[in-house]
């Protein structure tokens, strides 16, 4: 009776993963004849005729099937900064503002969910920039590459009235000369008095001296700042600043002041950005290998669904349900993490449909052993079960391990099919096991 | 009960008979590598319809003074150029050129690949290999250490390696020959399709051994031989099945989807038919041999 328990209550189990993730798993925007027309997925979920209640539950994530450089087409870049004239201790401020430069510089032109990614590699300081879509990325290409320009500007005598926001450079029309070359760097530092969050600057010897001038001359006026001609921070001078040391105070919250000095930081200190690889991928491409592999994985699915039929009558019908659910998980969980899928990922997946049948496969000509050598059929489903576990086990363990090493050495496509494969493997100990024997102990209950 | 472990060294010939010709062939024309390994740039331009563009094409880079390394027809109009690395500049000079040569020239790809980066690619993919052939020895090693003496689980981890190695060499040499008869190049992708292609392998070696660590106890008493022979034996059925499945979804893969990833598929089909073969008439007759070997030393 225990037994039969606990069965019944791992059918639920069971049924409610894949509820949830068949939801997941359908596609965006899909018209359903519910009267609201277009719905999200709480609507969806809500619908009294499933029995869930999936009330606590925030679903503040949108469920997208992401799509890598090679599916959506785009431009793949590997930049290295070159550190060769910035002192030891700044190289790792001076990398975070030429990453902050770039995505800056991206965002300029607009461009959709672009990824930016820091990668040392020894003494060599990298920095992956992937631009997904059709779009030209040509000319961002262009301005990516160039080192970031900083500068102070004072205001125009009596033109503060006309400051509307195209025209920041309008209302601080003169260059004073003083550039990123003579700030030496930028920190976050902390009022004495009221310990509220402020930005501290740095100006060389040179610097120092134009600061002076500079500030001397435009007591109760603002000093613009100005990064790659768009307005960074307009301070009002209080005094003649001189010994080159300065503050920006304002109303910051410590993430802004944060912000605002990496953004100095960036013209202060002017990495040069070479491009050591590029790639660009036309999207033409990437919308038929997506329709192409849709149909490669039915099919594959389809011949190893009859395969298992042929092979192992009703028990291999039982495999092909679990089957289908272990896809609709995997797939739903790549759309939960979100799962960047490339050409390799999906081949990943589609591969780890053949080898999810694996421990299924294990389990039956186990059965067919154990029902050989006499024993009835409800001990010999167990023992099929039982015995064939550690093999499973250690089988999979290894194709782990070598996804583990995959992925450490790896880089992007690569990184790709190692976490396809991996996560494949992962839901197909569970698939395979649990849901397969709860489906068995249920039809052989009796 | 079928005698598998009596014809070990036939089925070691049949290796030795698919792996020599692949060995050959790398010794003399080695593989033919990608620019994700040599570094370099890769070009596809879609031409109008022009007699001599190859020519054409062919001065123009060497007027931009761009080291040209091959140039091949892919498709009709469609030309592949290999050049010696060149950044987005020169790219855009050649293009320039060009256009104004053969009117309007499509650029359907530009990757250029820093020599830099093909050479830790490469560095990489050898590291990848061995600290995953390591880290299988030691993870068997482990698994099996229950095992009754005198056997050692050591002999099972190197063997399963073996036999791994074998399926590498197989993949390699297929691709050396297919480089040099039919200009195909390995990629970064071929890497990934190596390394599963030894997880593949070492997971059909584990189940015959994990089946052999059962007999042991089972069939206490009995020659090693007998022992793994009848492993052997019960888990064909098992071994055939999973490969024919992969195999299945595998063709399937090379049947319907692009050109793009052919190769890799091609790459895991060859490895995963070697793998089944190796694991079951390489890995465990070789654990025979051995075994034999350290007895008869011993005695």
């Amino acid at each position: 009776m225990k037994f039969m328990k606990s069965s019944r209550r791992l059918l639920w189990i069971i049924a409610i993963i894949t509820v949830i993730a068949a939801l997941i798993d359908l596609p965006q925007n899909i018209q359903i004849s519910i009267p609201w027309g277009k719905t999200k997925m709480q609507r969806i979920i809500s619908s009294p005729q499933i029995n869930i209640n999936l009330g606590p539950i925030k679903y503040s994530k949108s469920f997208n099937t992401r799509l890598g450089l090679d599916l959506s087409g785009g431009s793949h870049l590997v930049m290295e900064a070159d550190m060769t004239k910035i002192e030891t201790k700044d190289r790792d401020r001076a990398y975070e503002s030429a990453r902050n430069t770039i995505e800056r510089r991206i965002n300029l032109f607009g461009l959709t969910e672009p990824v930016i990614q820091k990668t040392k590699v020894g003494d060599s300081y990298r920095i992956i920039v992937e631009i997904p879509g059709i779009s030209d990325a040509s000319q961002a290409i262009d301005l990516i590459g160039t080192t970031a320009q900083l500068s102070f500007r004072e205001e125009a005598t009596n033109a503060a009235q006309i400051a509307t926001p195209s025209s920041f450079l309008q209302v601080w029309p003169k260059d004073t000369g003083l550039t990123g070359k003579n700030l030496k760097r930028s920190q976050v530092a902390f009022d004495p008095q009221s310990g509220a969050p402020q930005v501290s600057l740095e100006f060389d010897g040179e610097g120092g001296k134009i600061f002076e001038e500079i500030t001397g001359r435009n007591v109760g006026k603002t000093i613009a700042i100005f990064l790659d001609q768009s307005l960074l921070s307009a301070p009002k001078v209080n005094d003649k600043i001189t010994g080159g040391q300065a503050v920006i105070q304002g109303k910051f919250t410590l993430a802004e002041a944060k912000q605002l000095s990496i953004l100095l930081n960036s013209g202060a200190l002017p990495v040069p950005l070479k491009v050591i690889e590029q790639r660009q991928i036309g999207a033409t491409l990437g919308q038929k290998t997506i329709h192409d592999s849709l149909i490669a994985g039915v099919i594959g699915l389809t011949t190893v669904a009859l395969f298992m039929i042929v092979n192992y009558g009703l028990l291999g019908f039982v495999a092909d349900i679990a089957l289908v659910f272990y896809a609709a998980i995997v797939w739903s969980i790549f759309k939960t993490i979100p799962v960047t899928l490339t050409l390799a990922g999906i081949a990943g997946f589609i591969l780890s449909i053949g080898m999810a049948v694996d421990a299924n496969i294990l389990i039956f000509e186990r059965m067919k052993e154990e029902l050989r050598w006499g024993r009835d059929y409800l001990t010999a489903l167990k023992f099929g079960f039982d015995r064939a576990f550690p093999s499973i086990r250690d089988s999979n363990i290894s194709s782990l391990i070598t996804c583990g090493i995959l992925y450490w050495f790896g880089t992007g496509i690569i990184r790709g099919f190692a976490i396809t494969l991996s996560l494949g493997i992962m839901i197909s100990f569970f698939s395979a096991i649990i849901i397969s024997r709860t489906f068995l102990r249920l039809i052989y209950k009796e | 009960m079928y005698d598998l472990i009596g014809k070990k060294w036939w089925f070691f010939i049949f290796s030795g008979l698919i792996i020599i010709p692949g060995i050959i062939s790398m010794l003399f024309w080695g593989l033919r590598l990608s620019i994700d390994f040599t570094g370099g740039s890769l070009v596809e331009l879609k031409v109008k319809d022009q007699k001599d563009s190859a020519k054409i094409i062919e001065e123009s880079v060497k007027n931009q003074n761009i080291q040209l390394v091959t140039l091949s027809q892919t498709r009709e109009k469609t030309y592949l150029l290999r050049l010696k690395p060149i950044d987005k500049d020169q790219n855009d000079k050649l293009q320039e050129e060009l256009g104004k040569k053969l009117g309007t020239v499509d650029e359907l790809r530009f990757e250029t690949v820093g020599p830099v980066i093909g050479q830790e690619t490469t560095i990489n993919a050898i590291k990848a290999v061995i600290i995953a052939s390591l880290a299988i020895i030691i993870y068997i090693a482990l698994s099996f250490r229950h095992i009754p003496k005198p056997y050692s689980s050591w002999k099972f981890g190197v063997s399963a390696v073996v036999a791994l190695i074998h399926d590498v060499l197989v993949v390699i040499g297929f691709f050396s020959l297919l480089g040099h008869f039919f200009h195909v190049e390995i990629d970064s992708l071929f890497i990934t399709a190596l390394l599963t292609v030894m997880g593949f392998s070492v997971h059909d070696s584990i189940v015959v051994f994990d089946r052999i660590r059962e007999n042991l106890r089972k069939m206490a008493g009995d020659p090693f031989d007998r022992i793994v022979n009848a492993s052997l034996v019960q888990t064909l059925a098992r071994s055939l099945s999973t490969s024919l499945t992969v195999v299945f979804t595998l063709f399937a893969l090379l049947l319907f989807s692009g050109a793009s990833i052919r190769w890799f598929i091609v790459a895991l089909l060859v490895g995963i038919i070697s793998g089944t073969y190796s694991s079951i008439f390489n890995a465990s007759p070789l654990l025979v041999i051995w075994e034999e070997r350290t007895k008869k030393s011993k005695s």
